[in-house]
């Protein structure tokens, strides 16, 4: 029943916010986000106690053998519970903030958090995929109406994408439901099913593609920094923390299970799409003078290397990719609150504009430095060792490969201690020495960020011990 | 057999209504009464069908199939009546005439669902396009109304002369109109037989405007008062497609003949999916838009004439019901509008909040996202086509089409929530408001739980 609770305590909430005024949206969406985060916290607990508890079955559509299956496992409940984390962070960070019709606001939030929670917890295909759907539309509507100048078409852009994407997957996910013996869509059913190789080989395909375009991994990634760049900041920090968490998922939950001999068949297209998205993302950062942009592109980078090793196939790998989504999503979501205080600052987010913010905002700094160094997996950082058993597990595979990926780390260090360099050294401007250091708000959220950081990066094994939990 | 009887009785009826009666609202009243009255004489029949069919006087089969489709065609003409009735009186003064003319459809319609006789088959086709004729140039001052309704009439009568000839060839290869007893499947195929169904199949693609049979169609729907295109293009149309989908189902499936008819629909079905949906995108008028849609929606329902199995009959049935549904109550919004462009719509949102919503939920399940009732439709339809076994293209080319198709629906969408404008809008009662949330719940109910209609077949 908890795993239900944890679908249904943002989806109630975001439909009351609609009718709330003045300052009860906001309240709301603090309360139901703690209320959240207590609720995922019990699922680990549970989880480590009972884990047979955490699953729901009832019946949705009985003619087609689908029905409404929530379960957690390790991966799960780790998910769900970044998944909390993050609203309680964004939440945190932007609860002073005048926001323009803040019920609409924190109503499609909150729906976007249920619809999260549906995706990580589903385990009958055609329920993941309904979620999977729901989980983008309140999110095109925060963007498009929230956003920067060019929101409309930009967003536009990364739904069509998506959507395109996502119908490749429901065409894929009927292919399957016709093979299975039961004509169920269990995760189950699909897991047992054995397709003859012709089968998997184009069946691939379909997953990765949906997959491939929401982690974003090269080439189907043209969507992704312009939507971090338009999007409400508030909106990015979700967008990146976990919706891209959604299409890693995809792939360990539904992808390589379900077409394992596809899966290894494709192995080495997957791996180099994903490290030419490593470089060719670095590289672009390092150009970059736009804050948000370079985040984008940073985080292209890292999530292409989560998808190599994920096709590397192997224990050190996985486990590395299952730790890494946890941290990265924290991390990113520490760059984009110190990315929104810049902006609700100043009102800019050009790097060349910044500088000597330091002296006027050294709290701000201090925080800056400390998450930007976890982001490129500073040992002793929660980043490091995520990083460190995805590179062995490419390694495993191939070390070339490894060479390649590991190339990325050296281009992070270059473009992160750039921005650090640039935004909060050197000398200031007219304009920077105008800015104030971290409200009360700020500081907490960011505080909790850099707490994970430093538990996880000293003592990961919990975590470790949590995501190795197989369903 | 109920519904036809009915509907039959009620278009009578509503003439002679018409005649008496002065009062406009009362003349809808009566008839929302008799459409309620023909929805429950329908249903009435169900229980004698739950465990198998009968056909009468050789010539109508009763069945659940039939039952359920006349009662989903008369459920959306009565969302339709409540949504949209008031806007017959503006259209003309012969209003109980109006009514009287789309109960003559509906008549037609049921016929179309229940044919077991290719003369019914030809009857049920002209009766449902003769009262249409009359609609279309039911505006008479206006030059567009009156060009639709002769252009439509041209060509239908022609592609009715088809289907007449159809019908012919088809009789003197089997020797009997019979649509149980053709038995055309033998191989080699009689040559007689094959131009037959290409025959009809042509006439049938013409009547549910598959392409390249389509060129009447955004010309008709754009000139005819929206009040009318918002029927023809939704409960008509489905009536095409349920006596496509019998005819094929029934008497052309299995043996040798169904190679031949699958290749030439698929292609049709193909042309449809791609010159709807990009004829669509570059449209300009939201009404012109819809009528491009509603060829690229016609494309999906191809899927399931094309697929002969128990999805395709499911996912007609659900087909008819989330699009008509949903175009109903799009096409009902955009008669409150002054502007059917898509500027028209800038700003709605903040002026009528409701309205705006409502539509975004229609535009979604056209656009078949989930948890409206067009995601299910959709669903169907593409199963059906993909366990058929050899459309896998088709179906990719299906989806491809359906990412498309989110571009001009959601432009409707963004000009309602993200650009800024004061639309001109028509008073709205809480009559209107209360048809619109009643369809609201409709969509979703079937979106969430669609076995609710299916589960009844």
């Amino acid at each position: 029943m908890l795993t239900v609770l944890l679908i249904l305590i943002p989806f109630i909430a975001g439909l009351i916010a609609f009718g709330l005024k003045g300052s009860g949206p906001k309240v709301l969406g603090m309360i139901a986000s703690l209320a959240s985060v207590a609720t995922a916290i019990g699922t680990v607990c549970t989880l480590q106690a009972d884990p047979k508890k955490l699953s729901f079955v009832t019946n949705w559509i009985p003619q087609l053998g689908s029905q409404f299956r929530v379960g957690l496992d390790g991966m799960g409940t780790m998910l769900c519970l970044l998944t909390a984390i993050a609203f309680l962070l964004v939440f945190i960070t932007i609860y002073n903030r005048d926001i323009e019709r803040p019920n609409s606001f924190y109503g499609l939030m909150l729906l976007s958090q249920a619809g999260l929670v549906g995706v990580f917890t589903a385990f009958d295909a055609l329920q993941f995929y309904v979620f999977w759907e729901l989980a983008l539309i309140p999110v095109y509507f925060l963007c498009s109406m929230w956003g920067g100048e060019k929101r409309i078409p930009v967003t536009f852009k990364f739904f069509v994408y998506t959507f395109l994407g996502s119908l490749l997957m429901l065409v894929g996910i009927i292919y399957l439901y016709f093979q299975t013996p039961d004509h169920s869509f269990s995760w189950t059913s699909f897991t047992s099913l054995q397709l003859s190789m012709g089968d998997q080989k184009w069946l691939f395909w379909l997953f990765f593609v949906a997959f491939a375009i929401k982690m974003p991994v090269f080439p189907f990634h043209t969507w992704q920094p312009d939507t971090y760049e338009q999007s409400p900041t508030p909106v990015t920090m979700i967008l990146s923390g976990v919706m891209v968490k959604m299409g890693l998922f995809g792939v360990l939950r539904w992808l390589v299970p379900v077409l394992p001999e596809g899966a290894s068949m494709w192995t080495d297209v997957a791996i180099v799409l994903s490290i030419i998205g490593i470089i060719y993302a670095s590289c672009i950062a390092m150009v970059q003078s736009d804050l948000k942009r370079l985040i984008a592109y940073s985080s292209i980078a890292h999530i292409g290397l989560m998808s190599a090793a994920i096709f590397a196939h192997n224990e050190q790998g996985t486990q590395g990719v299952l730790l890494q989504m946890f941290n990265h999503g924290i991390n990113i979501i520490g760059l984009w609150i110190i990315v929104e205080v810049i902006q609700n600052r100043l009102g800019i987010k050009n790097m060349d504009q910044l500088g000597g913010m330091a002296r006027k905002a050294p709290r701000m700094a201090i925080f800056l430095v400390i998450i930007s160094l976890a982001n490129i997996g500073l040992p002793l950082t929660n980043g490091f060792i995520g990083e460190f058993l995805m590179f062995s597990g490419l390694f495993q595979y191939n070390h070339w490969f490894m060479a390649f990926a590991g190339l990325g780390i050296i281009l992070a260090a270059v473009y992160t201690l750039n921005m650090i360099q640039k935004v909060i050294f050197g000398e200031g401007n007219t304009l920077t020495d105008t800015t104030t250091d971290l409200q009360p708000g700020e500081t907490v959220a960011l505080s909790l960020v850099v707490i994970i950081i430093f538990v996880l990066g000293v003592y990961p094994q919990p975590m470790l011990d949590l995501v190795s939990k197989a369903f | 057999m109920n519904a036809l009887i009915s509907t039959a009785l009620s278009g009578v009826f509503l003439m002679f209504v018409g005649l008496f009666v002065r009062n406009k609202q009362h003349i809808k009243f009566f008839a929302i009464a008799a459409i309620i009255i023909s929805f429950i004489a329908n249903l009435a029949l169900y229980p004698t069908v739950q465990l198998g069919g009968y056909i009468q006087f050789g010539m109508i089969e009763v069945s659940k199939f039939s039952v359920l489709f006349n009662a989903v065609a008369l459920g959306a003409t009565l969302i339709y009546f409540l949504l949209s009735g008031s806007e017959f009186e503006k259209v003309g003064e012969h209003v109980g005439d109006y009514f009287a003319l789309i109960f003559f459809i509906l008549a037609g319609v049921s016929l179309a669902s229940s044919f077991s006789n290719l003369l019914m088959l030809f009857l049920a086709i002209e009766i449902m396009s003769i009262p249409q004729y009359v609609l279309a140039g039911a505006d008479r001052k206006s030059l567009k109304s009156n060009e639709a309704s002769l252009k439509y009439f041209l060509m239908g009568s022609f592609s009715t002369g088809i289907l007449l000839m159809g019908i012919a060839l088809i009789y003197g290869a089997a020797g009997t109109f019979n649509i149980t007893e053709l038995g055309l499947g033998a191989d080699p195929v009689h040559p007689l037989a094959l131009c037959g169904i290409i025959l009809m199949a042509f006439a049938l693609a013409f009547k549910v405007s598959a392409v390249p049979f389509h060129f009447w169609t955004p010309d008709v729907y754009d000139g005819s008062p929206t009040v009318f295109t918002s029927f023809m293009a939704t409960v008509v149309k489905a009536g095409g497609f349920v006596a496509f989908l019998r005819m094929f189902h029934v008497a052309f499936a299995g043996g040798a003949i169904s190679h031949h008819w699958t290749l030439i629909l698929s292609i049709i079905t193909a042309a449809t999916l791609i010159l709807g949906n990009f004829s669509a995108v570059f449209q300009q008028s939201v009404k012109r838009m819809l009528a491009y849609s509603s060829i690229a929606q016609a494309g999906f329902m191809l899927f399931a004439v094309i697929a002969i199995n128990q999805f395709a009959t499911q996912g007609i049935v659900l087909y008819a019901a989330a699009y008509s549904l949903a175009t109903i109550g799009v096409f009902a919004v955009l008669l409150k509008l002054k502007d059917y462009t898509f500027e028209g719509f800038n700003g709605l949102a903040r002026k009528q909040p409701l309205l705006a919503l409502a539509t975004t939920i229609f535009l979604f399940s056209l656009a078949g996202i989930p948890v409206t009732a067009g995601f299910f439709a959709k669903y169907f339809v593409l199963s059906a086509a993909i366990q058929h076994g050899h459309l896998l293209w088709l179906v990719i080319v299906g989806v491809l089409c359906a990412a498309i198709s989110v571009y001009y629906y959601f432009r409707v969408i963004m000009a309602m929530y993200f650009k800024q404008g004061d639309p001109e809008v028509e008073p709205v009662s809480g009559g209107f408001k209360a048809a619109l949330v009643l369809t609201i719940i409709l969509v979703l109910a079937l979106g969430l739980f669609p076995n609710l209609l299916i589960g009844c077949l």
